[in-house]
């Protein structure tokens, strides 16, 4: 396994995740998985399609459990918490889904109200100003009575970042956001989610193997390989592009060149 | 080798060369596409078998019309068919598209899980795995019937988690929206207990006691029955599909997310629907199936109405009425959590939410019918 050197500013890591293995059953997806995202840090989680991405995702959320290995969130081990304080420590996430993920029951405004209605004592009017606010932010501020079977798949992804960020995330997660947008709608998430993290800090993970917004936002990294089923660099992307030493990882991130 | 093999039909043929003692050319000519069908190398291949000095095969595509997959299909088939006799294959000959499509092939990394080793249609197999996900999934589905009794609790406390609207959304698709069906299938069982009944009974000249017989039939196992095998196909088969399309879409995995339990916010509402609606309806076709008894003794049996409205109240007493009502509950509950228990385990795929659904219906008609019959035999013990 070939690693470019992480800063191990271990104390004031954000997330940490230390030995990780996932797995369905007996089935190992990725293992030794040990890699530390900053505050403020714009993290991505890249590779190949079916290399378990998605899959680490789920285990830093905590819809998965780890088959072995454990995942701190603030210094908290999040993978073994009890229920009560693992609630608590989703509250501070906003995920974004692959497929958008809106409940399809509910018009786009519902769809961001109800984390808001959930989680907090602000009164009706006070949560329709939100929503509105939140959705003129992701550029849908019409929208908000229609049902998400009614809008297109870019405007759905956006809709749903905009729930994703209804309650202010410490942490906000996405799993390949510009997956089915045109170039110009993905740039204006790589866009919307620069802004995010310069305004507000959030701290923000995406998978993703678009070039294109790995070179654009991220400024850490790791590489996941479904034949080594680990991963196999970390690193600022734009360094690994040219430095690194490992052979795959430098012809997936130079492909566009070829 | 002396023999050559011509093989022809009016679209594609190939033909089987000797050059030299250990060579061997293909001569391909012809039409070679899909909609003609594929030559099958079985018998290519026992030819190569019997001369077992040949070394190397080459290809002559100048007769070659055109050609589409069915052409790289058969030939790699073939090829891989003499690469493993150690014969090798040299493809200059073939259409420079032929040849890149076959390198194509070989070359794209193919991933597959190497741990299924058995088959996976074998019958052992089957069974263990049947056994198994019964073994680890009975505690799971103890388990979910443990969360919702905690979250109806909950709810019951007044700590509701779900939105208002949607509780009654689903009452009324649960309710009101039942009644046709409902109405259909009591009458026509009121009617067949009737007449069935009155059938026996006009032997010993005891007509009137079809009143007996439709009431506490339909009041005490009919009407709930019924109606809970109505619901669970109608309603419950609903709950099942709509759940797993919501898991299918990470819906609930975005609720999870949130920190809404999917049993607070999606099993609790239809927990209640059920266990308010299907008691409802059972009053109401336990009504329509006396209605039908009455129709039948009426219109066949010269049984006046007023008569069999008499007979009908003197034999109908209230413990009667809550025997049946309480079996309505329990098959609501029964039926709830069995469809929402399939939806949340759904798998993420459009097939799953078929499984699920089918799941559903099938376990909910399955609990009806154990529930029944141990509440029957409950009662008629403690003499109810
Ligand atoms: N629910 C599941 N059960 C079993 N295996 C799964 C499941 N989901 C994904 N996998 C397997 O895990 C691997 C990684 O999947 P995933 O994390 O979705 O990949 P990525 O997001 O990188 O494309 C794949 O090989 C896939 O077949
Ligand atoms: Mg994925």
């Amino acid at each position: 396994m070939q690693q470019v050197a992480i800063a191990p500013q271990v104390n004031n890591a954000h997330i940490e995740v230390c030995d990780l293995t996932a797995a369905y059953g007996d089935y190992i997806v990725q293992q030794y998985l040990n890699f530390s995202i900053q505050r403020g840090d714009i993290f991505i989680i890249m590779g190949g399609s079916g290399c378990g991405k998605s899959t680490i995702l789920r285990h830093l959320i905590g819809l998965q459990e780890p088959a072995k290995g454990e995942v701190f969130i603030n210094q908290v081990n999040f993978s073994h918490a009890p229920h009560n304080q693992q609630e608590q420590i989703k509250r501070s996430f906003g995920v974004l889904f692959q497929s958008g993920a809106l409940f399809s029951a509910m018009t786009v405004a519902e769809n961001i109200a109800l984390p808001l209605s959930e989680y907090s004592i602000l009164s009706k009017s006070d949560i329709r100003d939100v929503v509105d606010y939140k959705l003129a932010l992701v550029g849908l501020a019409g929208c908000a009575d229609l049902y998400p079977a009614e809008i297109s798949g870019g405007m759905r992804k956006r809709a749903a970042l905009a729930r994703a960020m209804a309650l202010d995330p410490e942490i906000l997660f996405f799993d390949e956001p510009s997956a089915g947008l045109d170039p110009v709608s993905s740039r204006r998430l790589d866009e919307l989610i620069l802004e995010l993290n310069a305004s507000l800090g959030t701290t923000i993970v995406v998978v993703t193997h678009e070039l294109a917004s790995i070179f654009a936002i991220g400024n850490n990294s790791i590489f996941l390989d479904a034949e080594a089923k680990t991963m196999i660099a970390s690193g600022n992307p734009r360094q690994l592009k040219n430095e690194c030493p490992d052979e795959r990882v430098r012809a997936f991130l130079n492909r566009g060149e070829l | 080798m002396e023999t050559t093999t011509a093989v022809n039909t009016s679209a594609w043929s190939y033909e089987l060369l000797p050059q030299e003692p250990d060579t061997l050319q293909m001569r391909l000519a012809g039409d070679w596409r899909l909609q003609s069908g594929i030559p099958h190398v079985e018998t290519l291949v026992s030819q190569i078998d019997s001369s077992p000095k040949l070394q190397s095969l080459n290809f002559d595509s100048q007769q070659l019309n055109s050609w589409d997959t069915a052409l790289v299909v058969f030939l790699r088939n073939f090829i891989h068919n003499i690469q493993a006799r150690g014969i090798h294959a040299d493809l200059s000959g073939l259409p420079a598209g032929v040849q890149r499509l076959l390198n194509l092939a070989e070359t794209a990394p193919s991933r597959g899980r190497d741990d299924e080793m058995f088959e996976k249609d074998s019958l052992l197999n089957h069974v263990g795995e049947t056994t198994l996900e019964f073994w680890y999934g009975a505690p799971k589905a103890l388990n979910f019937i443990g969360d919702c009794g905690i979250a109806l609790f909950n709810t019951l406390r007044g700590r509701v988690r779900f939105r208002r609207v949607d509780l009654g959304l689903l009452l009324q698709g649960a309710g009101p929206q039942a009644l046709p069906i409902v109405s259909l299938i009591s009458f026509l069982v009121g009617l067949i207990l009737a007449y069935m009944g009155a059938a026996q009974l006009a032997m010993f000249g005891a007509q009137i006691y079809i009143a007996d017989l439709v009431g506490i039939g339909m009041v005490r196992e009919i009407g709930a029955l019924m109606t809970g095998v109505i619901i669970a196909g109608r309603t419950g088969a609903a709950y099942a599909a709509e759940i797993g399309t919501m898991q299918v879409n990470e819906e609930i995995d975005a609720l999870k997310t949130f920190g809404i339990s999917p049993i607070d916010f999606l099993v609790v509402p239809r927990l209640l629907a059920l266990v308010l609606m299907i008691p409802l309806l059972t009053l109401y076709a336990d009504l329509v199936g006396i209605l039908a008894g009455l129709a039948v003794a009426v219109t066949i049996f010269d049984i006046s109405a007023f008569e069999y409205y008499v007979q009908t109240l003197r034999t109908m007493e209230m413990s009667h009425v809550l025997v049946g009502l309480s079996k309505a509950v329990v098959y609501g509950i029964c039926i709830a959590i069995a469809s929402c228990l399939r939806g949340i385990q759904c798998g993420r795929s459009s097939a799953a939410v078929g499984q699920a659904t089918t799941s559903a219906v099938v376990t909910s008609i399955v609990f009806i019918v154990i529930t029944a019959s141990i509440m029957t035999i409950i009662y008629q013990k403690l003499g109810i």
